[in-house]
């Protein structure tokens, strides 16, 4: 079939209604476009590269893997475009307002609970900010093995993770919801030290109730990173990638047809593609070992 | 502009967005607001705030330790509400067309666009309306009754009827039901293909189905207070009611509800309050009564609006009258048994000579009836001619 394929990954149902809305759209303004949806990012990436989509409306980890295969196999790569609400955002690991902990360090031997192994925002970034502060963090099933044992009784914190919807790079915020929720678990074995969040969930899980107004502080926050991209691979014509990225930028938050899908993605407007950042993502792969230099999957525990 | 706001130690784990929202409110796309405040974690609430209302933080690499921000206001909520529009004026008169765009949004409120369009029919003043609507709604709010205690039930046990009697007036009642009910699933079903904007006439149908969940409660109540079994209901008084069922226009559905139907129902209730044998019976058909007439009033004020409006909707009408009489006309009409237990509650005995009175009363309701309906006809703008010729087309079971 001719034309422009997109692939996204349907982490929530919305995602029918949002690429549904938007392909009318796209195809109203001339644009030959559909869309095919998966069921993780693994499977997207490999087909962008491999050439079987056109575009890949990528996680910020899918666009890490993306990028590290298609250096691996010679395969050209364009950043199309990103939401406003890509940029700039942060993680933050929260402790309970009493908590005696003042920095990082003062986690050592305590319970750190992340979302799921293959989130960027709630479990890569903020292990990597742990590691930078001298902390090790090792999960609780390794923590209890003999080589992870002795490792215990030395810098490291241990990790909860809290493993709902693996595969979706975080996108379903399960995990993170439950890791907050683990700071005031009525068990106290159940009870975590802290939780790793991204700044946006914070706010949420305060509106929500779970955690209560004054009840945490911010410990520690990763600098600004940057998070979704629209990737264009090999199997993208230059021309329809190009007309795809202006169509995107020209969308207007003013036209109530569009405005309806736009909330849904959560954004305003479309930006121009930055690839500045994602560093601090590409740093914490591959300190865990999660890819490897090709791109090929390396966390022995993820299976999307 | 710059403009500034502080904090003091407010989180937005305690509602800080209102003030820096309030504050933003007043500032033009790209302005600066400077938030000052003291809670530790102000910068990283901010910043995501921020991005989720499309605003921008200046400086977003910047530290907490000076405890202040600036940001610069995005321009989403102009966007969202450029193109809004009122949904007419709140206290009427409602809209000659109401915009499905509104969908369920109040009349008068600022309607932001890209909604669902709301699938209602009737969207039309003059398909709906009668300026008479809100007064009567107000009536109907405040002359709400609780059958608990409107009704002296107690008053039962101190009047024994004679069974035959006692079986007449339950015969009537368990008629009254299914006549209340066809008449409780019309306005229920108009109400839900309403468009909302017509406010007064939605309200105004709710009270008149609560009205009729009231009837169908006092009268199955009535009907069942000696302990005995309920009456017949016949085949032909069913069907002449499914036919008003099936009517699919507001106006012919209204008008043969109550204009007709109705109208005429209010003259029997009338005859079966003064001839109750039983305090309940009396009790139950006034009350009924009072919401009848009610309801009465609506569909001739509405019908004649729509006729004013349009004056060959008087065809319609008319069209309406006499095929509902032609597919009745093979039915039996009203139920006999109906029929006999209205002269004997007339008659008060079954002495010859009551009897006779009985009759002829029931005769006389059937003339105050056609005389109703034919004052009712003229009042929405039929000629005394076929307002005479529709009145006498009208069903044989009363509603």
């Amino acid at each position: 079939m001719s034309g422009l394929l997109l692939g996204a990954v349907a982490y929530d149902p919305k995602v029918v209604t949002i690429w549904d809305g938007f392909r009318v759209w796209l195809r109203g303004e001339g644009l030959d476009f559909d869309y095919i949806l998966y069921s993780n990012y693994e499977r997207q990436v490999e087909d962008l590269v491999a050439g079987r989509i056109g575009v890949a409306w990528n996680s910020p980890l899918a666009w890490v893997r993306a990028r590290r295969l298609a250096d691996a196999a010679g395969v050209p790569l364009t950043p199309v475009t990103m939401r406003d609400t890509d940029c700039d955002l942060r993680s933050v690991v929260v402790v309970r307002a009493d908590s005696p902990a003042r920095s990082l360090g003062d986690l050592r031997g305590r319970v750190v609970a992340t979302g799921a192994v293959d989130s960027p925002q709630a479990t890569l970034l903020p292990l990597s900010l742990l590691l930078t502060a001298g902390v090790h963090p090792v999960t609780e099933a390794s923590a209890d093995t003999g080589a992870g044992a002795e490792a215990v009784a030395g810098a490291v914190v241990r990790v909860r993770r809290f493993d709902i919807g693996v595969g979706l790079h975080g996108d379903h915020i399960g995990g993170e919801r439950d890791a907050a929720r683990a700071l005031f678990a009525a068990d106290a074995d159940d009870r975590v030290d802290a939780a790793c969040m991204i700044d946006s969930n914070l706010l949420l899980f305060a509106r929500e109730g779970i955690l209560p107004s004054g009840a945490v502080r911010v410990l520690a926050q990763t600098p600004p990173y940057d998070h979704c991209t629209m990737t264009a691979g090999p199997g993208a014509s230059e021309y329809d990638a190009a007309r795809f990225g202006e169509l995107l930028l020209g969308m207007d938050y003013a036209d109530p047809a569009l405005r309806t899908l736009l909330d849904l993605e959560g954004l305003k407007q479309w930006r121009p593609p930055r690839l500045s950042g994602y560093a601090q993502l590409e740093r914490a792969v591959d300190e865990c070992g999660f890819y490897d230099a090709k791109g090929q999957i390396g966390a022995g525990d993820y299976r999307p | 502009m710059r403009a500034t706001t502080g904090l003091d130690d407010l989180g937005f784990d305690q509602g800080a967005h209102l003030l820096i929202a309030r504050a933003l409110a007043g500032l033009r796309p790209g302005d600066q607001l400077t938030v000052t405040g003291r809670n530790p974690a102000l910068r990283v609430h901010l910043a995501a705030w921020c991005r989720e209302r499309g605003h921008r933080l200046a400086d977003v690499g910047g530290s907490d330790s000076n405890g202040s921000a600036v940001i610069i206001k995005g321009a989403a909520d102009e966007q969202r509400w450029a193109r809004a529009r009122r949904a007419g004026r709140p206290d009427g008169p409602p809209e000659v067309r109401a915009d499905p765009r509104w969908g369920l949004a109040a009349r008068g409120a600022l309607v932001e666009e890209g909604g669902p369009p709301i699938g209602a029919q009737w969207s039309e003043r003059e398909h709906v309306w009668a300026d008479i609507a809100p007064k009567l709604y107000a009536a109907a709010a405040a002359s709400q009754w609780d059958p608990a205690t409107a009704v002296d039930w107690s008053a039962a046990g101190t009047t024994a009827l004679p069974d035959e009697v006692e079986r007449a007036v339950v015969q009537v009642m368990t008629y009254l039901v299914e006549n209340e009910q066809a008449a409780l699933i019309i306005p229920a079903r108009l109400l839900s293909q309403l468009h909302p904007h017509y406010r007064e006439v939605m309200q105004l149908l709710a009270s008149q189905a609560a009205d009729e969940a009231r009837h169908v409660e006092v009268f199955t109540r009535r009907g069942m207070l000696s302990g005995g079994p309920l009456g017949t209901s016949s085949a032909g008084g069913r069907a002449s009611l499914q036919t008003l069922l099936r009517e699919p226009d507001f106006t012919t559905a209204g008008f043969l509800l109550s204009v007709l139907g109705e109208g005429t129902f209010v003259d029997l209730l009338r005859f079966l309050h003064r001839h109750a044998p039983d305090p309940v019976t009396a009790d139950v058909t006034r009350l009924a009564l009072r919401d009848e007439a009610r309801h009465v009033a609506f569909g001739v004020a509405h019908t004649a609006h729509a006729v004013q409006a349009d004056p060959s909707y008087l065809s319609t009408l008319r069209q309406a009258v006499e095929r509902r009489h032609a597919v009745l006309l093979d039915t039996a009409g009203l139920n006999a048994e109906v029929f006999d237990a209205l002269v004997l509650l007339a008659a008060g005995s079954w002495e010859p000579a009551a009897i006779g009175r009985g009759w002829q009363a029931v005769h006389e309701l059937q003339q105050q009836m056609d005389e109703g309906r034919r004052r009712r006809l003229a009042v929405i703008g039929f000629p005394d001619d076929e307002a005479d010729e529709l009145s006498a087309l009208h069903t044989r079971n009363f509603m």
